[in-house]
């Protein structure tokens, strides 16, 4: 079995003006997930469409299961499974209706066909739901029914296109679940998110994409310890033990904590550091109102690994 | 690919079409009353001024209109296509292995419940209003199929718009365009005798005429061999000339985006 699923090398495309691949190297290891993350228009979508046949590089190769996406595609579609950004299914046509359509389109006889839409059904929840139009269906369970239509072939490598955006928080943690699954059972998944906590709890390595171009990668853990920080905030019972409490606080952490009224917010390079605080205040007898460990955001994560390159760079 | 798969895509794809008519029957609406409200204006409005009386505008008519009603059904082709681009489901079709030209064809099979339903209703409307073939049943089913079959070569060219036009609206606007100089600028509604020499000329190549004429043969009796020979040429002029220019705009539509 090959080792690498995905591996794709200085993927350009140009729409006009606009650049949305500008030089993308990546490779995903065969039954690990990949999470593709980036802001608004960073090139995530036109990624995943080069390397699901659906758009032609300018420049640059890659491959799926070794076989070329442009020279190959016909290969490559017999291995693949796309959900893309918006659900791509027919809303006329019930749930049911749209597996079938995948499955007789894929060449599976007509009863397994049937089998297959009934077992996906069951497996994402929608067995209730099945023989009803698609329009009338949630936005959760559009992604559902279209993560669905993308597995009827059990496809060895699967593309999800932001597959949680829209999802009520339940939602999102059943969609996990489901990915896990798939990985347990040894597919390759390259996911795209905006949210880091999402790359976070799937994927086994992060790609870092801004403005059509890789700004980092690595596993999960190894970004965040670039990144270093999180920020611990607080909020004291007393206004008046504000003072007191910063420097306590600053003795603990060993930085200067901010403040903004009676809210405290400080750096932390470590979460262990939290009730380490907690304790010092409790001895001195400053009681605690609020407090929270911030991750940090999306936002934060960008403006420091972009200026890392670029400092790295200079 | 073997043959039977692709045969089967093609199938699928048709079959998505008809269930949603079975779904949503009132997507037929247009299909059914449209034949009976434009027979019923013709033939009251001007078939008295026409050809002397209602009746005799009647036979002259309805083989006319039973073209210019596939004509128009045939537009819903280009229509849908349009639409399953813009929604996305084309990418997931496409994201499968299927053979380029299946999503395509499957467009044009899924049409053909419309247009029988057309013919349908129009040759029912027709007779309720007093029309009398005057060949037998083999001439008529005979010019029923060459409706159709005319219709869906011509279907090739709204897969083509389909492809090119950015949005439905567009299609539907193109489309009346171009079917109306088609359909009146020929012999559905008037003899061309009266029409000036440019027109007459116009008419007189016009495809739509010889599937008048054709229609008009097989229904009512009169010269059926060349007319039908020269629609069967344009037919498959249509599908020669369009079906692989639609493939190619398809293939480098699916590229560049
Ligand atoms: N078909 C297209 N025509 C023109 N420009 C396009 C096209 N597709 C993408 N772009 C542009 O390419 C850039 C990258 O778009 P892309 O959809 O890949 O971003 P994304 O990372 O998926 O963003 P989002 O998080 O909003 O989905 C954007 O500037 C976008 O406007
Ligand atoms: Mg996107």
């Amino acid at each position: 079995m090959q080792k690498l699923a995905i591996e794709a090398y200085g993927l350009v495309k140009r729409y006009g003006d606009v650049t949305a691949l500008n030089g993308v190297d990546l490779t995903v290891e065969a039954g690990t997930v990949l999470g593709l993350l980036g802001p608004n228009g960073a090139g995530k979508t036109t990624a995943v469409r080069v390397l699901a046949t659906l758009t032609r590089p300018d420049a640059g190769s890659a491959a799926v299961l070794g076989h070329d996406v442009t020279r190959d595609g016909h290969r490559v579609r017999q291995f693949i499974g796309l959900a893309g950004q918006h659900a791509s299914v027919d809303e006329d046509l019930t749930g049911r209706h749209n597996l079938r359509l995948v499955g007789r389109l894929l060449g599976l006889s007509r009863r397994d066909t049937a089998a297959r839409a009934a077992t996906l059904l069951d497996e994402f929840g929608l067995a209730d739901a099945g023989d009803r139009p698609v329009k009338t269906y949630s936005g959760g369970m559009r992604r559902r029914i279209d993560l669905a239509a993308s597995l009827v072939n059990h496809p060895r490598v699967v593309f999800l296109d932001e597959p949680t955006t829209g999802l009520d928080p339940v939602a999102r943690g059943a969609l996990w679940d489901r990915i896990r699954a798939l990985v347990a059972a040894g597919t390759t998944v390259l996911l795209t998110t905006q949210y880091l906590e999402e790359a976070d709890a799937l994927a086994d390595e992060i790609v870092l994409v801004d403005h059509g171009r890789v700004a980092a990668r690595g596993t999960p853990t190894a970004l965040k310890r670039r990144l270093g920080t999180q920020t611990l905030d607080l909020r004291l019972a007393d206004p008046a033990r504000v003072d007191d409490a910063a420097a306590l606080v600053a003795a603990v952490v060993g930085a200067v904590p901010t403040r903004l009224g009676e809210r405290l917010s400080v750096p932390v390079t470590d979460g262990a550091m939290m009730p380490a605080v907690v304790r010092r205040l409790d001895e001195a007898g400053a009681e605690i109102a609020e407090i929270a460990l911030h991750l940090p955001s999306l936002d934060d994560v960008f403006r420091a690994l972009t200026t890392t390159e670029a400092s790295v760079a200079a | 690919m073997t043959v039977s798969l692709a045969v089967t895509q093609c199938a699928t794809l048709a079959w998505r079409g008809i269930v949603k008519i079975r779904r949503h029957p009132a997507t037929l609406a247009d299909v059914i009353f449209g034949p009976a409200i434009f027979l019923v204006l013709f033939v009251y409005v001007f078939g008295g001024a026409i050809s002397g009386s209602t009746r005799e505008y009647l036979q002259f008519v309805l083989p006319g209109m039973l073209g210019l009603m596939t004509l128009l059904a045939t537009m819903g082709v280009g229509v849908a296509l349009n639409q399953d681009i813009e929604k996305g489901i084309f990418d997931r079709i496409r994201s499968l292995p299927t053979l380029r030209i299946a999503p395509l064809v499957g467009a044009i099979g899924g049409d053909i419940v419309r247009q029988v339903v057309a013919i349908a209703a129009l040759l029912g409307f027709g007779l309720a209003l007093g029309f009398r073939f005057s060949t037998g049943p083999l001439p008529v089913l005979a010019a029923c199929a060459l409706a159709l079959g005319f219709a869906l070569a011509l279907s090739w060219v709204w897969v083509l718009l389909g492809l090119l036009l950015p949005n439905a609206q567009a299609v539907q606007g193109l489309g009346a365009v171009i079917i109306f100089p088609l359909s009146f600028a020929s012999n559905i509604f008037v003899p061309t005798e009266t029409m000036p020499g440019w027109l007459a000329a116009f008419a007189e190549a016009n495809p739509v005429g010889h599937l008048m004429e054709a229609l008009r043969g097989l229904m009512l009796g009169g010269p059926v061999a060349r007319p039908v020979l020269i629609t069967l040429l344009w037919m498959a002029g249509f599908v020669a000339v369009f079906a692989p220019l639609a493939l190619r705009i398809y293939r480098r539509r699916s590229l560049t985006s």
